[in-house]
């Protein structure tokens, strides 16, 4: 564990001349390794104690033509000394690989900002590939810029010289002395990378060493080079941040080791059932590795053979998990009305993408909403939980197993490709904080008038009775069952009492979660503006800007989207006007105006881009003055670019044969 | 009922009433599956049957044991899901043509290619009952169904063979109301791992008597050869039999007289054959008699003991600990609140 002790006082924090907040983006080929330069970047950046979030951007192509423009892969990161909720508009520095990462990134960057380019790719036939006339270096198509190329290719060859690489190999570290240029540019420390390049080539000392010179000489390269250029040390001053351990957590992670808490919490073994699927595969690798923990991963056949592995389980007394993207948690549809059904628990998580169908798989929307609240054949009710962030994630996860269990019911978690990737400091919660929800089975055995499994308690849950346990044999099923009995039952009066029992069941479990807070602002403002999952970042500070320029408004962000705080409608009530921002065609507006009669507005983007600050800032301001909502349009100068990997599927089959 | 008390086929009865048409094959089924469980010293708790959807899937609201009537096709998969989270119980997959090959072929596939301990019972009567007589996926060229009123065109598939090639160690044949099927079960459970059994089983309504040209009476003594291990593949009261035809690589029926099944080159069954498995499981009926009984048993490490050593393996020595669990990866210490906002 690195130690950073920040001691600022407030004259220091206030007199940095350097700016609050740094956007950079690293770009290169799919096959250049941004992602993982970024995240080391990341990694660095959490421990000399900034803020931080990220957006990393990668080709639905899993090697795409190299030194295509779709082949471009990119990770942006925003890292500061306030507190940072969105990867931040338009970079302030670009670090490009070779012309078709240029060419897809440069028209992104700030009027001004710093371009930094490798000159050793910037040859004919590539400048040619990346649809080049000339060579942007030499002629003044970057003008708008400042440049700095120098051969990076050229200048780690001979920094890993002494380890006898053959050349392919020896260029692979490239991205490792880009890295630490970009460590020396921000005042970084390089310990940490250090020692995770040994650890990650244990096998292969000589590699993990090239690596680490690369590494330093790219450091050295920014130290002692006599740059004429613009390039110059930036230092970030640490974010303010409350007292503790902190560690970089991904939504994907965050979600992993929430469900391992959540089921320890509800003293359950944990069965997760998953099939391969961008971007949820995150999950299932995470929980593979957590085998102390009682978890036993199962990759499925199919979606659904996943969730019917899942169910099966939490029969049998576990805590059946199951996790996809859209088109997988389609497939699960009809499972989840057996879960239902049978009223067994069972966490369902739906790492949204853009769609429908195969969509934009490597793009962010948040377009399942309703197929979460309402998407199922039958009258078929089941909690919704979405998160609003990579960290948040956690506290949901644990959310969804506490009330999968205690209601005995099926849960889905709405997260999305955003937060599954991006990454965020977080403040290393203390476990034993958390108040246990250990599970009941019944053991008692049956009475005079049988086994009864469908008896409830006053949370109209059933009991859990495992297979295994004497004198409770009892068969289940998605047959409707007589309540009480569990005897097979069609009968028109059972069927109304046993659909208002599903629905009352899971309404009910609003009267054991916590009210709707304003998240920022007064009850009763002029505006609201409500949202739900990942647009929390970039609503929060828009509003904050909003408020300092004594704009009247407040921001609402709900955790549980079904059943709904039961506080909410009041809460609606309150303001004078309602703008939902959502990243699909108004989903959550529907579900507002439909349980409340309020008049909220949409202000909808689905370009497979998150929302920027000043887009809803700007929204605001339309709003107060009397033209809430509308349509964003998609924005090149925001990742994802317009170039950047569309799959449009032609592409990828004349000339990937790995995509899918 | 306490455990000195030997159980009955009454044990596992419940007191729901059979829904299933007067006459179904189901019911045989239902009570040899009923008989043979106390012989096989079962426990009615650790006992689950799994079904899926169609007639045959209402089976376990009649067995005195666990029971989950899932949904259409995915019994094999919820089946996995409950023995792996407790594989101290005894799973049964009950399952039909329509069910396990049609709409749940995936399924069948997987659960025998892992080798999850289970039984599956697959109730063969060649057409969809349930949903009024349409022809399925076992149902032979020519089928006329509501769905097929001029016949149906497609090739029908085997479900034995459809085992093999999935990589099933244990596959069997049965008939509903034969004698034998009792032992038939006995040996799929002995045998640890998936052991897939197909029953034919007559649907007095929609296809009766599909079967009768190998279970009638009259005509079984040539139509059905009911294997046993190391014994020779005799039928037709030991007058006929199976022998190689090396000019074929196939098999060949062999006249064999006075008893001499060794001289007309007669094989001897073999339970561990997996080429001979599939010869019989193919054997086109007609020309060859059918082939009944234990076809293949072979068993090999079970997917949910593989899997449970493994993670056993790993979590050795290794204590849970949620702390430790979310404080992973590199982490830093802010060690004195800043400043004030």
């Amino acid at each position: 564990m690195a130690t950073a002790v920040h001691l600022l006082t407030p004259e220091e924090a206030g007199a940095h001349p350097t700016p609050e907040s740094i956007v950079v983006r690293f770009a290169g080929d799919s096959g250049d390794g941004m992602q993982l330069t970024g995240g080391q970047f990341t990694l660095a950046t959490a421990l000399a104690g900034n803020d931080l979030a990220t957006f990393p951007d990668f080709p639905a192509e899993i090697r795409a033509p190299q030194g295509t423009t779709f082949g471009v892969s990119a990770f942006q990161i925003n890292f500061g000394s306030t507190d940072i909720e969105t990867a931040g508009d338009a970079p302030d520095v670009l670090i490009a690989m070779n012309p078709a990462a240029l060419k897809v990134n440069v028209s992104d960057l700030k009027p001004g900002g710093l371009v930094i380019v490798d000159s050793g790719e910037f040859n004919a036939r590539a400048l040619a590939k990346a649809g080049y006339d000339g060579n942007p270096l030499e002629d003044d198509a970057l003008a708008r810029w400042q440049v700095l190329s120098f051969n990076i290719s050229q200048l780690t060859l001979e920094s890993v010289k002494p380890f006898g690489l053959g050349n392919k190999e020896a260029l692979r570290c490239k991205n490792m002395w880009t890295l630490g240029l970009a460590l020396w540019m921000f005042d970084r420390d390089r310990g940490a990378i250090v020692d995770w390049l040994r650890a990650k080539f244990a096998k292969m000392p000589e590699l993990a060493e090239a690596n680490i010179a690369a590494l330093n000489a790219g450091h050295a390269y920014g130290e002692t080079a006599e740059l004429a250029g613009p390039i110059k040390q930036h230092s970030i001053a640490a974010a303010p941040a409350e007292p503790g351990l902190y560690r970089t957590v991904t939504g994907a992670e965050a979600i992993s080791i929430g469900l391992v808490a959540g089921a320890q919490l509800a003293s359950l073994p944990m069965f997760f059932g998953g099939y391969p699927i961008t971007p949820a595969s995150a999950i299932l690798h995470h929980l593979a590795r957590y085998k102390e923990y009682g978890v036993i991963t199962f990759q499925a056949e199919d979606e659904i053979a996943a969730i019917a592995s899942a169910i099966g389980a939490s029969f049998a007394g576990s805590l059946g998990v199951t996790s996809s993207s859209g088109p997988g948690i389609a497939l699960k549809g009809e499972a989840m009305g057996l879960a239902i059904m049978t009223e067994l628990p069972l966490v369902i998580i739906n790492s949204q993408r853009g769609g429908p169908s195969t969509g934009l798989p490597t793009k962010t929307e948040q377009s399942d909403l309703y197929q979460a609240v309402y998407g199922r054949n039958g009258d078929a009710p089941m909690p919704v939980l979405a998160a609003r962030s990579p960290a948040d994630a956690f506290d949901c996860a644990i959310e969804a197993v506490r009330i999968a269990t205690q209601y005995m019911t099926p849960v889905m978690l709405l997260t999305d490709g955003y937060i599954a990737n991006a990454a965020e400091p977080w403040r290393v919660p203390d476990m034993a904080g958390y108040q246990p929800f250990p599970a009941r089975f019944r053991a008692e055995p049956a009475g005079e008038d049988g086994v009864r499994p469908y008896d409830r308690d006053r949370n109209l849950a059933l009991d859990w009775i495992k297979p295994g346990t004497p004198g409770l044999m009892h068969r289940i099923g998605g047959i409707e069952k007589r309540d009480g009995t569990g005897n097979l039952d069609y009968s028109p009066d059972n069927h109304q009492h046993m659909t208002n029992v599903r629905r009352d069941k899971v309404l009910g479990v609003a009267a054991g979660t916590p009210e709707q807070e304003v998240t920022l602002g007064e009850r009763g403002a002029k505006l609201a503006v409500v949202g739900w999952g990942s647009t929390f970042g970039p609503i929060h500070q828009a509003v904050r800007r909003a408020r300092r320029r004594g704009l009247d408004v407040a921001h609402v962000h709900v955790r549980h989207i079904w059943p709904l705080p039961r506080n909410l409608g009041d809460l609606l009530r309150s303001f004078d006007s309602i703008v939902v921002p959502e990243m699909n065609t108004g989903q959550f507006k529907t579900l507002l105006r439909d349980q409340y009669l309020v008049d909220a507005k949409p202000l909808t983007k689905v370009s497979g881009q998150p929302f920027k600050i000043a887009e809803i800032e700007a929204a605001i301001a339309e709003a107060l003055a009397g033209h809430p909502g509308g349509n964003l349009a998609a924005d090149d100068t925001q990742l994802p670019g317009k170039d950047s990997d569309y799959d449009d599927g032609r592409r990828a089959e004349a000339l990937s044969p790995q995509s899918r | 009922m306490n455990d000195m008390t030997k159980l009955t086929a009454k044990d596992f009865a419940t007191d729901q009433e059979v829904r299933w048409c007067p006459g179904c094959g189901d019911y045989a089924v239902l009570k040899a599956v009923q008989r043979t469980l106390p012989e096989i010293g079962a426990r009615p708790e650790n006992t689950v049957f799994v079904s899926g959807i169609g007639c045959s899937s209402r089976f376990p609201y009649y067995m005195e044991t666990y029971g989950f009537h899932t949904i259409h096709g995915r019994a094999p998969a919820v089946a996995t899901g409950v023995k792996l989270a407790n594989p101290q119980l005894d799973v049964w997959i009950i399952t039909g043509d329509g069910d396990a090959l049609s709409i749940g072929g995936n399924h069948t596939l997987h659960v025998l290619r892992r080798n999850l301990d289970c039984q599956i019972l697959l109730f063969n009567n060649e057409i969809y009952g349930l949903t009024k007589g349409q022809y399925s996926p076992t149902s032979r060229e020519g089928t006329r169904s509501p769905s097929t009123p001029f016949g149906s065109v497609d090739r029908p598939a085997n479900a034995c063979a459809f085992a093999l090639g999935s990589g099933a160690r244990f596959v069997a044949r049965g008939i509903d109301v034969h004698k034998n099927l009792p032992d038939v079960l006995k040996a799929a459970h002995a045998h640890r791992g998936a052991a897939f059994v197909e029953i034919y089983q007559n649907c007095v309504v929609y296809n009766d008597d599909v079967f009768a040209s190998f279970t009638d009476k009259a005509r079984a003594p040539t139509a059905q050869l009911w294997l046993r291990h190391g014994e020779p593949l005799l039928f037709a009261g030991g007058t006929r039999g199976l022998a190689l035809d090396v000019g074929t690589l196939g098999l060949k029926v062999a006249e064999v007289a006075e008893g001499d099944w060794q001289a007309a080159g007669v094989l001897r069954h073999d339970v561990r054959n997996r080429t001979l498995a599939h010869l019989l499981a193919e054997m086109p009926f007609g020309d060859f008699p059918m082939a009944l009984g234990t076809l293949y048993d072979d068993p090999a490490p079970t997917f949910d003991s593989a899997l449970l050593e493994q993670n056993a393996a790993v979590a050795a020595g290794k204590k849970p600990d949620l702390q430790a669990l979310v404080s992973r990866g590199q982490s830093w210490m802010v060690e004195k609140q800043p400043r004030v906002e």
